[in-house]
């Protein structure tokens, strides 16, 4: 009677587990990526990270292999965005009306070798996060879309939105490269590369990586005065003015 | 040739940078004002966020203003004890302009009372100058005086107590219009995020009977100070001066500033004021200008972190 009990609290307890544990994919992904780590120095106009991938398949024969869809979405640090429309009042235009975006990242670039939408649902768009306006903001703040779309167009022209629906190369069936462009622009701070790999819509494999946004250097000296010696900074650069203007004065006499 | 701006967090052209700085600069000396109310927008329309522009232009002003300074006290055309007292109310004012400044961005609408300011105060005192300083030329080409300093004539204010003689301003006049007229351009300039030169001058000259050489020289005095505290509040308040950017502006400023005034020395005083008119009326103009046609993109996007 005990050791049935136990059998069958052994039984539910593996099937849970098989439940929990993450779905086995066929597929291993292995990622390298250019660099890690972009250093800002005082020459940094922007730069741009190499993304090698190659897909590991065990199942599927070599000579017969599957067709892959890659997209990859890199994020910045989250913000808090502020839309603001401007408005017609007594003959001036205005800041009138304005939305909120909390939680939306600072710098966003989703690549792929296709639109998402022509190997999946917007079902399969929405759950994986693909595609700019998926990835950018919540589904329930998207409803409002003029003020959506008004976020993702003036980020896109300034560079800080990316999105490229043909920028992942394949260069033999399972092994892929993306080029990924930092603007100068960039916020500093923790970035994320998450790769995702699809055949036949459904998802095969999937891996996130982390880089980083430093300044260095002179760069890093000045903002970390800035942040923490705000009365020191405050008074060098009044200094500084100090100085300029008198050396100025001073050489400006001889003439 | 671009450099990485730490505190503004992107690369800018430096030579752009430079050459607005000459520019400015050559105006500050010229006309004896900060230039702010040219510098801030120019640079926010280069791409610098408003916080940092706003932050690292007062270093500047205060660079070539210092120059200026140096150049009209040896003239013997700065009054140093009228400078201090328009001083004191000054800093009174800034702090009283800082403080409606965070009243009003709470109620949302900073952006609207400012450029509604700017309208109205720069095409009044634009207007006002250039109404003035034409009639003053029409009298010099008929030959008569001109009569802006009328001997004998005393307004109301001369009567208050506190009287002080200003020697360089052959002024003798009570302390507490001067530091109300202080007061003013202090609490106007923080406010509007400017250092007031434009709205000083007017005033020596028109309500002070303050000669146009000294108010200029006095006007540099008192912006070099204004501004160096300005810079100190700003790092520590707003930790938005970016000394790169800074450096790089007022290089081109003290350059500028030296050539602009001599410029202003050269050229006749109603003159100068008929310039300066046409200059702060045209800023009026182009703000206007700005508010009153359709732009071609509605929205605006700001991250909040920026905006507090």
């Amino acid at each position: 009677m005990i050791f049935r009990k136990t059998a069958a609290v052994f039984a539910i307890a593996l099937m849970l587990g098989s439940f929990i544990a993450p779905i086995a994919h066929a597929e291993r992904l292995v990622t390298s990526l250019s660099t890690h780590r972009v250093l800002i120095s005082s020459n940094f106009t922007g730069t741009s990270l190499v993304l090698f991938a190659s897909i590991e398949d065990a199942d599927t024969p070599r000579d017969k292999p599957k067709k892959y869809d890659i997209v990859i979405t890199v994020r910045g640090p989250a913000t808090t965005f502020v839309t603001r429309k401007k408005e017609r009042i007594l003959g001036l235009w205005v800041n009138y009306e304005s939305r909120r975006y909390p939680d939306t990242p600072s710098y966003l670039a989703v690549l792929s070798n296709r639109p998402p939408a022509e190997f999946g649902p917007v079902e399969l768009q929405a759950k994986y996060k693909l595609g700019l306006s998926f990835a950018a903001l919540p589904p329930s703040i998207l409803a409002d879309e003029e003020f959506g779309n008004a976020l993702l167009r003036v980020k896109k022209a300034e560079g800080l939105f990316y999105e490229e629906t043909n920028a992942v190369t394949f260069l033999t069936p399972t092994l892929f490269r993306a080029t990924v462009p930092i603007p100068g622009t960039a916020p500093t701070g923790p970035y994320e590369v998450d790769v995702h790999v699809f055949a036949n819509g459904v998802l095969a494999a999937q891996q996130t990586t982390a880089i980083e946004v430093v300044k260095t250097g002179f760069e890093a000296f000045v903002a970390q005065s800035a942040r923490e010696a705000r009365l020191d900074y405050g008074l060098g650069v009044a200094f500084l003015a100090f100085v300029v203007g008198t050396l100025a004065g001073l050489v400006f006499r001889r003439n | 040739m671009s450099i990485y701006l730490p505190i503004a967090e992107l690369p800018v052209n430096i030579l752009l940078i430079f050459g607005l700085g000459i520019a400015v600069g050559f105006i500050s000396g010229m006309f004896g004002v900060g230039g702010g109310f040219l510098m801030t927008p120019m640079l926010i329309l280069v791409g610098i966020p408003p916080s940092v522009a706003v932050a690292s232009v007062p270093s500047h002003m205060a660079a070539s203003s210092l120059t200026g300074t140096i150049s009209y006290w040896r003239k013997q055309l700065v009054d140093s004890g009228l400078g201090l007292v328009l001083l004191s109310g000054g800093l009174l004012g800034t702090a009283a302009g800082v403080w409606v400044f965070s009243l009003l961005r709470r109620a949302g609408q900073l952006d609207l009372i400012i450029n509604l300011s700017y309208i109205v105060l720069l095409s009044v005192v634009g207007t006002l100058m250039i109404t003035e300083s034409i009639r003053a030329l029409w009298r010099s080409i008929q030959g008569q005086q001109a009569l802006l300093r009328r001997p004998g004539t005393h307004s109301w204010f001369h009567g208050l107590p506190l009287k002080f003689r200003f020697r360089q301003s052959r002024i003798y006049v009570s302390a507490i219009p001067v530091t109300a007229i202080g007061f003013g351009v202090g609490f106007l300039g923080a406010l509007m995020g400017i250092g007031g030169g434009f709205l000083l001058i007017p005033a020596l000259i028109y309500l002070m009977r303050v000669p146009t050489a000294v108010s200029v020289g006095t006007s540099l005095f008192l912006t070099l100070f204004t501004m160096l505290a300005a810079t100190i509040l700003h790092a520590v308040e707003n930790r938005s001066v970016d000394i790169v950017l800074a450096f790089t502006l007022m290089i081109g400023g003290v350059i500028g500033a030296q050539s602009g005034a001599r410029a202003g020395q050269a050229i006749r005083a109603e003159q100068l004021r008929f310039l300066l008119g046409l200059l702060v009326f045209a800023v009026a103009a182009r703000v206007g200008l700005d508010l009153l046609t359709k732009p071609i993109e509605l929205f605006s996007v700001i991250s909040s972190e920026a905006a507090r």
